[in-house]
């Protein structure tokens, strides 16, 4: 301890300070990742075995042309990153708030809110793309990608991860009790998961829920998915969708920060 | 920095919640090497102002800066400098007891390599070192306390700042407590504290300053606080019965002050034991008879009409 004060460093804040915010993420994981790891590998296992020997065998025909498997795979890419991110900041960040306030002792330490943000964002991103990229493995080796284009599935499933995780960090953060994040699951994660065109085209839905459908950022994601992993056109433009989905992740963004400083600098 | 600036100076310092003032207009300065506390009951507007101080809570009116910086503009350069000890823990639990070192370290952009040698001497400074790689979630509250303040000498801090450091600990770990925020004291840290504890303020404090309802209502070095408001010693007298307040009006004449608690009558006098003598003689017969010095807690009943703690 005396040679601790005597050796008296220039302390400052962390170079890239969101980077340590991460690795502070990473460490937690570390304790904790093979339990998630066995279920994202079984996750799509049994995608394949459901869809593909199971429910495909009732549709004869296939859809577009393609075996109903084959058909699927893309969106449920899609919305196990839906999932993941979702999960990943909804009760990590409220919890970071209400019941470890972790992200106060961060806030104390020389991090900004954006860095607290940013470190947290970057943990779900890495979340989700190791989920999409075993789910992307598991059903290439299987057989239901019908193309190498299937690759850019991984940053569509990014960028969806991102476009709902900052908008939910927003919601969790400014959630009074826990029972608000449990609603987000049945009135949000679930009717998108079942109506954005994961199993079903939208096309078959009536007008007015197929708007809705549309509006959803993970129907945007199913789309360039979709086309990823078949090697066709999506139905829109990719660029449309990108932007969609990039202006859902900068808007939810915003909000998350404003949240965040609002508990933390009162 | 030398030692006549400041290290910390408020003036008309204010903090504001939706209309209500929860710190209203203190002035203080706080000085390189020494040990400030701020001693108040609960509400008095202590974790306010360490929040201010701490750069986490924007002054909502006076003048505030802090290592010659401005706490608004420059929150992370003086954060940077700061070690927090907050009045709730937050710990991560389902760390280890070193991780949770470890990764605040690299907040303050401390090298991995460097961050592992300084928890291992911090560990060992606070004696968890045994705990290193135990989980925190069962430590015992004085451990977590213990082990956040390790945490809050990470970064070699100028300042630390302790909210209620030893509250809810039982009085061996408060001791232990004690014990290493001496040690830091003698090391030539400023220490900045709050605490509602006198004995504690007495302990510790080389100079602090009485808060109440948000302002401050005395300040001094615990000594010169105790001469300034309360006699040398104090009797404490219990006498049988409901009410206390029959036997006020026949002690006044013994003391230069009376103070009525619900249980029992405080008589401030120089010379207790020759008081004592006067009770008797005026034909009173007290239950119970307790000479002691005067204390903070004096102190502060004399300032206030109240006890600290209640
Ligand atoms: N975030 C807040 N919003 C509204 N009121 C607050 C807030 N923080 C503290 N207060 C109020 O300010 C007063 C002083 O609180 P605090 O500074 O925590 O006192 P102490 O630490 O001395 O117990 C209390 O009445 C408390 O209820
Ligand atoms: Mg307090």
């Amino acid at each position: 301890m005396t040679q601790l004060a005597a050796r008296r460093a220039r302390p400052g804040p962390a170079r890239v300070p969101a980077l340590a915010v991460l690795q502070y993420h990473l460490v937690g994981y570390r304790r904790t990742w093979r339990g998630g790891a066995l279920s994202s590998f079984l996750l799509p296992t049994l995608t394949v075995l459901g869809f593909g020997v199971g429910v495909g065998a009732y549709i004869d025909q296939g859809v577009d042309g393609v075996s109903y498997l084959e058909w699927i795979v893309g969106g449920l890419l899609a919305s196990t990153a839906l999932q993941v991110a979702i999960a990943e900041s909804t009760w990590p960040v409220y919890s970071s708030l209400q019941w470890t306030k972790i992200y106060f002792a961060q806030h104390a330490a020389p991090l900004r809110v954006a860095d607290i943000v940013a470190g947290q964002l970057a943990f779900v991103l890495l979340r989700v793309l190791t989920s999409a990229a075993v789910f992307l493995l598991v059903t290439g080796v299987l057989g239901a990608l019908r193309s190498p284009w299937a690759v850019l599935a991984l940053p569509v499933a990014a960028l969806l991860g991102l476009a709902v995780a900052a908008p939910t960090f927003a919601y969790a953060a400014t959630a009074s009790s826990d029972s608000w994040l449990a609603l987000l699951f049945r009135f949000a994660v679930i009717p998108m998961t079942l109506f954005a065109g994961v199993f079903f085209p939208v096309e078959s839905l009536p007008v007015g829920l197929r708007w809705l459908a549309y509006a959803t950022p993970l129907w945007h994601a199913v789309d360039l998915s979709r086309a990823a992993t078949l090697g066709t056109a999506p139905v829109w433009s990719v660029t449309g969708h990108l932007l969609y989905l990039a202006a859902w992740a900068a808007g939810g963004w915003l909000l998350a920060h404003r949240a965040l400083r609002r508990r933390l600098v009162v | 920095m030398t030692t006549a600036q400041p290290l910390i100076q408020a003036r008309g310092l204010v903090k504001r919640f939706s209309g209500f003032t929860a710190v209203n207009a203190i002035d203080v300065a706080v000085r390189a090497g020494e040990a400030f506390g701020f001693l108040g009951p609960n509400g008095a507007g202590k974790s306010s102002t360490m929040r201010m101080i701490g750069c986490v809570s924007p002054p909502s009116g006076g003048e505030l800066r802090i290592l010659g910086m401005d706490p608004v503009r420059d929150g992370p350069a003086i954060r940077a400098r700061l070690g927090v000890c907050p009045q709730l823990d937050t710990l991560d639990p389902e760390l280890t007891v070193r991780e949770n070192l470890i990764t605040y370290a690299r907040y303050f952009g401390i090298p991995r390599r460097v961050a592992r040698l300084r928890a291992a001497e911090l560990l060992d400074f606070v004696q968890l070192s045994e705990r290193a790689d135990s989980k925190v979630e069962p430590l015992s509250g004085g451990m977590k306390r213990r082990l956040t303040i390790a945490r809050a000498l990470v970064n070699e801090p100028e300042i630390v700042l302790l909210d209620e450091p030893t509250t809810g600990l039982d009085p061996q770990a408060r001791h232990l407590v004690w014990e290493r925020l001496f040690q830091l004291k003698q090391q030539g840290v400023t220490l900045v504290l709050t605490t509602h504890y006198m004995d504690e303020a007495e302990q510790l404090c080389d100079r602090l300053v009485v808060m109440d309802g948000g302002r401050i209502v005395a300040e001094g070095s615990p000594r010169v606080l105790i001469e300034q408001h309360s006699t040398r010693e104090v009797v404490e007298l219990r006498f049988a019965g409901e009410s206390q307040e029959p036997f006020v009006s026949k002690l006044e004449q013994l003391g230069e002050r009376v103070e009525v608690l619900p249980d029992r009558i405080l008589l401030y006098v120089p010379d207790g034991d020759a008081a004592v003598v006067e009770v008797t003689a005026l034909g009173l017969h007290p239950l119970n008879v307790l000479v002691r010095r005067s204390g903070l807690e004096d102190v502060f009943l004399h300032l206030t009409g109240r006890t600290l703690i209640d």
